[in-house]
């Protein structure tokens, strides 16, 4: 009946189709998986075995494209293969892709590709798409159900022929430190239409360092709303029209995907071609861009995200595997020490061996291989054949088929192990490094655009690792390997990798191992800068807030922000003043310069004034005093206690001095601002507030500065009487500087009322 | 992979290891049909296709000279040995590899009665056979099996532990006396050979269809018996959704039964959601529940109806999760318990058989969106395993004391006589489907 019901909802989506005018609904969906990443962020692994080839779970990632294109409803599947691809091809054709029925698997050879671009661009050649196409990289994981994002695409493509492109996009957390829905990769920013999903803005190389991004302004002329993201995640899973194969044929400069094409079609509007989003929630989708990314989501298939396609359901005919309590996955045939700890989130494979004591948590461990007692292994991936001696430590790492550690080696988090490395007794491999038996290729050049594996390079030096192989296998002869030191322990057999440049900044970022404990403190505070400022400098890029042209930033904003910003203001002040002072620029132009600072943050020149002077007095203090060390010298006693107390010392004659020497010079410059007598009062409350918090070096001084300040006509009687008088109802702790300077108020008071 | 299993096979017979390896190309296809049965939904249908490919297998199978039953068998077992390994989780694999095993048996067994019973028959046989080929040749089949079985090889201790395949594949040949020798002398003659093969691998096919043919109508035979259970203005309360609940109720609906049903919606997945759409839609009244109402609601209630997921040999049964909480609060409140179930279902093994795959953990984004607690599941700061672990087990397991009634094609049971009914079904020689020389070695 369950299947009666499904035939019966298959015919009436039949019917449905066949109501469409158009034929090109009723055409099997095609797609093309790129086979190859044409980048070299997986070597030196990938010297050696394509990237798709590559284990995920004991299971070939490519099966887990394809087993989901399967399921997706894909009828018809080219694999383009370039770098390996004689591997590739032997492998899909002993497997069981070929014999099929209702899905066809076809692959496409070439040697020539170093890019996307090209091998889309050979593919149109071929002539060999006819319809819309699932574009898609051959270590991608996925479970969602293309049929929505199908009929979306579909309909859109009806409507309004330039719609080419709909790209999947996934909800992850913005946060940086997320593990689980970042993937290791840089900052995705997009600008999405948030009725038509039309995507406007594509930007994953942001400058992060400058906390802003730039749009172009006719993006916000043109479209009445648009918001903005920073929370959304790039599946690089792209349902294409046609159209793009010929757009890559005529842009033959279009390389990648994303960094050529895409913000290509979106800066380019001549051909007004338009790119729109389809967002997944609850299904899976994912790419396996860099060692983080292999070891995230190895983590989600463990933990079931990605059902069905997890280790112990059958989907592509791998091993039989049972899901025991607290998610341990065990293959049959495994012989495992009664003292041995298995822990949770682990896959052993078929017929491998543990030995006593050896505890294996949270760890990937392929088939037939051998792992000694008294072993630790954490958070690892251990592929095929591998034999680990006694007593060894793997933590976070990498470690391929055929590797034989030695009794006692250490691995440190973030180490990779390519082929058949062999590690010397009780050898510390130190942490992040790479290990081949391949020497490092010479440093072509790292350069962005050549990243793109080179084809002709990796056979040569395929052919290379046949020699180091033999070698291996066979006796190590003497010369050779005195040639290059055995650099890892007696016995050893490989090169290490030297990290290239811009290297441990990099390998953190990209390793298996966990951020460590500094790097993750320091990007949660790279992510407090980041907002503060956001609110500083209001570019509106809170976390996929909505931009709406014709609204201005909320007043209730402002509020919140005002004290921030006169914090800012205050710095932004006293830095100019400080420069003005070092290269002795005229004081107009400071006050040029103040002045658009207010203007700028909005500000009082109440605010200039007080600011102004603020800096006045640090400067006072700042200002060295030979004087004042000769003095130290001469009574050592009680100047020696001030000093333990870490302020700097100064002689209150001196400070005076100099205070009233730098209010000279710049009185012009604070005598600009003091328009009324607010403004002079608000001087006073902020020395006041100085001597009390910031620089209470002037606290002794306070009567005969503020002296000084009327002397020079900066201050007027009318600004300290009513500043005494506003005193007058203040607290006692309030009081001290009114009373401090109660003889000279007295005194203006008296000669006030003489000319009265 | 193949000549490993060559080398293992138990008979050193040349004949037999061909045609068994000529078979497995073609398997290894069944194989990969019934991976993808994730897709499909539901035991019937997954049950239909098994004994499908069973039955291609069975007419693709070169039968040879002696021993044509243990041939069939043992191609039979390889093929369901894969079968079941390839969707573990779905019993009903298991149980029609069994059936269409013990359809074997019973089939050869009624042959060599037949051969003992008409000595003198020889090339008459053929004609009659086929005249009554259509209808009722397999039901008389099995009755003269039966009485075979009690009279040729009583089922004793020994028969049941014997462990070569060959024994138990063959028992004219091992466990019947002299009597059987003699018959052996003479049915083994020339002509009869080729005739009575064709005749135990037709027959097969024939019992095959029957149970194929079971399979496909069970849902209409269990809601025949509907207006048996379901009385005027009782109200009937149901979890999740299954295909021969809603037959069940709509039999009783068709009979003029007018009663009210409580659907729970049956969490993670809420089919009970798709349930109540169905039962409105032929005009049942129908009030959609919380799971966690459940307790609720049953003093309201006058009857449970739910399906199962594999109903075990001891009455117990599995089904989707919650159900056990329906069970426990019916049993509180008194209200019977019944479950629809299609013979199908029926699985001979027990519950605490590690063999038996209980549960299938499915993908936690049933229950959280995929990064919504992405903070809680990282394996973060090197300290190992995240703290946060969501488990989302697909099915319950409801024991038999909780158990009221049992509804099956073949009528109603109570939980304790389920071991009566696996015994009509199944033979005890296919308990374990694995090829002896893997155990035993």
């Amino acid at each position: 009946m369950g299947a009666q019901k499904k035939r019966a909802a298959a015919a009436a989506a039949a019917a449905r189709v066949s109501e469409d005018p158009d034929d090109l609904a009723r055409q099997p969906l095609q797609a093309i998986l790129l086979a190859d990443s044409f980048t070299t962020k997986f070597r030196p692994i990938t010297l050696e075995r394509p990237k798709v080839l590559l284990p995920l779970v004991n299971v070939p990632m490519i099966n887990y494209t394809l087993a989901w294109l399967e399921a997706a409803g894909v009828a018809e599947v080219f694999v383009f293969c370039c770098a390996h691809s004689k591997q590739v091809i032997d492998y899909l054709e002993n497997s069981e892709w070929f014999s099929q029925p209702n899905f066809t698997v076809k692959t496409i050879e070439s040697h020539n590709i170093i890019s996307a671009g090209d091998a889309l661009r050979l593919i149109y050649e071929q002539n060999v798409i006819h319809g819309d196409f699932v574009l898609i990289s051959g270590d991608t994981v996925s479970n969602m159900s293309l049929t929505q994002a199908l009929q979306e695409h579909k309909e859109r493509k009806k409507k309004d022929n330039n719609a080419v492109m709909t790209m999947i996009i996934k909800k992850s957390k913005p946060s940086p430190i997320t593990r689980q829905s970042r993937l290791g990769t840089d900052e995705l920013f997009m600008a999405i239409d948030p009725n038509t999903k039309q995507l406007l803005y594509y930007e994953d190389k942001a400058d992060h360092s400058k906390g802003t991004i730039c749009l172009d302004k006719m993006l916000l002329a043109e479209n009445p709303s648009i918001s903005l993201h920073n929370d959304k995640q790039d599946c690089y899973i792209d349902i294409c029209s046609p159209e793009v194969l010929s757009l890559f044929t005529d842009n033959f400069d279009y390389q990648h995907l994303r960094r050529h094409f895409v913000k290509g079609l979106l800066l380019d509007d001549i051909m007004g071609y338009k790119i729109f989003t389809h967002e997944i929630h609850s299904s899976y989708a994912a790419r396996i861009d860099n060692y983080r990314s292999y070891d995230i989501v190895s983590k989600d298939i463990i933990q079931r995200w990605t059902y069905p396609y997890v280790p112990d359901v059958k989907f592509c005919g791998n091993r039989a595997t049972k899901l025991e309590r607290r998610g341990m996955y065990r293959a049959l045939e495994i012989e495992q020490s009664r003292s041995a700890q298995v822990g949770s989130f682990t896959v052993i494979g078929y017929g491998t061996k543990i030995g006593s004591n050896s505890k294996i948590s949270d760890s990937v461990i392929g088939e037939g291989c051998t792992i000694g007692s008294n072993v630790l292994i954490e958070g690892s991936y251990i592929w095929d054949n591998v034999i680990i001696e006694d007593g060894c430590e793997l933590r976070h790492v990498i470690v391929c088929d055929g590797v034989i550690m030695k009794a006692g080696a250490v691995l440190k988090p973030g180490v990779v192990l390519s082929f058949k490395v062999v590690i010397g007794e009780r050898f510390v491999v130190p942490a992040y490094s790479k290990v081949s038996l391949l020497q490092q290729p010479t440093v072509h050049d790292s350069d962005e655009e050549l990243e793109y594996a080179d084809n002709s390079s990796g056979t040569v030096e395929f052919s290379s690792i046949q020699g180091t192989a033999d070698q291996s296998n066979g006796e190590m002869t003497s010369e050779s390997s005195e040639a290059h030191k055995p650099k890892l322990g007696t016995g050893g057999v490989g090169y290490i990798w030297s990290i290239c440049e811009g290297g441990q900044e990099e390998e953190w970022r990209h390793s298996v191992a966990p951020i460590p404990e500094d790097k993750l403190t320091e990007l949660s505070e790279a992510m407090d800068d980041d907002q503060e400022l956001v609110t500083q400098d209001r570019t509106a890029l809170s976390t996929s807030g909505e931009l709406i042209s014709d609204s201005n930033a909320s007043e209730g904003d402002d509020n919140e922000d005002s004290k921030d910003d006169s914090v800012y203001f205050e710095k932004e002040v006293e830095a100019t003043f400080l420069r003005a002072v070092e290269e002795n620029v005229k004081v107009d132009h400071v006050i040029l310069e103040v002045n658009s600072l207010r203007l700028s943050y909005n500000m009082t020149s109440a605010d200039c004034a007080g600011a102004v002077f603020y800096s006045m007095m640090k400067l006072a203090i700042k200002t060295p005093h030979s004087s004042a060390i000769g003095l130290l010298t001469l009574y050592p006693s009680p100047f020696s206690m001030v000093a333990s107390n870490a302020y700097p010392i100064y002689l209150s004659g001196e400070l005076q001095q100099n205070t009233a020497n730098i209010i000279t010079t710049w009185q012009k410059l604070l005598k600009s601002y003091l328009l009324e007598i607010d403004e002079e009062i608000e001087i006073i409350l902020k020395f006041e507030e100085m001597c009390l918090e910031s620089a209470k070096e002037f606290s002794p001084l306070f009567a005969r500065i503020l002296h000084i300040l009327y002397d020079k006509d900066i201050l007027q009687e009318d600004a300290i009487l009513r500043w005494a008088d506003e005193k007058e109802g203040a607290d006692e702790s309030d009081k001290v500087f009114v009373r401090q300077s109660e003889k000279f108020i007295q005194w203006l008071r008296e000669a006030s009322e003489e000319e009265d | 992979m193949n000549t490993d299993d060559s080398s293992w096979w138990p008979m050193g017979d040349g004949v037999l290891c061909n045609a068994a390896s000529q078979t497995y190309p073609s398997c290894n296809t069944f194989t990969h049909a019934l991976s993808f049965f994730n897709k499909i939904e539901g035991s019937q249908a997954t049950a239909r296709q098994t004994a499908e490919l069973l039955r291609s297998v069975i007419s693709q199978q070169r039968v040879p000279y002696t021993n044509q039953a243990g041939a069939l068998i043992d191609a039979v077992k390889a093929i369901g040995e894969q079968l079941i390994a390839a969707n573990p989780v779905e019993l009903a694999v298991g149980n029609i590899v069994r059936r269409v095993l013990h359809i074997i048996r019973e089939e050869d067994l009624s042959l060599t009665t037949a051969a003992i019973g008409g000595l003198n028959l020889s090339a008459v046989s053929d004609d009659e056979n086929d005249d009554d080929r259509d209808g009722d040749s397999t039901l008389s089949a099995a009755a003269v099996a039966a009485a075979a079985r009690s009279t040729l090889r009583p089922p004793s201790l020994q028969t049941l532990l014997e462990d070569t395949p060959v024994s138990a594949a063959v028992p004219q040949t091992s466990s019947s006396g002299g009597d059987s020798e003699g018959k052996s002398k003479f049915s083994f003659t020339a002509a009869d050979k080729s005739s009575r093969s064709r005749k135990l691998k037709h027959d097969v096919i024939e019992a095959v269809n029957e149970l194929i043919q079971d399979i496909v109508t069970c849902h209409e035979q269990i809601a025949e018996q509907a207006v048996e259970h379901i009385h005027q203005n009782e109200v009937i309360l149901t979890l999740g959704s299954s295909r021969t609940v809603l037959e069940f109720l709509f039999a009783a609906k068709e009979k003029k039964r007018s009663f009210r049903v409580f659907v729970a919606e049956g969490a993670p997945r809420y089919q009970g959601h798709l349930l109540a759409k169905e039962l409105v839609a032929r005009g049942l009244q129908t009030t959609l529940i919380t799971d966690s109402a459940v307790f609720a609601m049953i003093s309201r209630v006058n009857m449970v109806i739910v399906g199962a997921h594999a109903v075990m040999a001891n009455g117990g049964v599995i089904a989707p999760v919650g159900m056990n909480l329906v069970a426990l609060a019916a049993q509180k409140h008194a209200v019977p318990f019944v479950v629809l179930a299609g013979s199908h279902k029926l699985c001979p093994l027990y519950p605490h058989n590690p063999e038996v795959l209980l549960n299938e953990l499915r993908s936690p984004s049933e229950l959280l969106d995929f990064g919504e607690f992405s903070d809680c599941m990282d394996f973060g700061s090197g300290s190992g395993s995240p703290l946060l672990h969501v488990v989302n087990p697909a099915f319950d397991y409801v024991p038999p004391k909780l158990v009221s009634l049992f509804i099956t094609d073949a009528g109603g049971h109570n939980p304790s006589y389920m071991y009566r009914l696996i015994a009509d079904y199944y033979s005890a020689d296919d308990l374990v489907v694995q090829r002896r020389a893997t155990a035993g070695n």
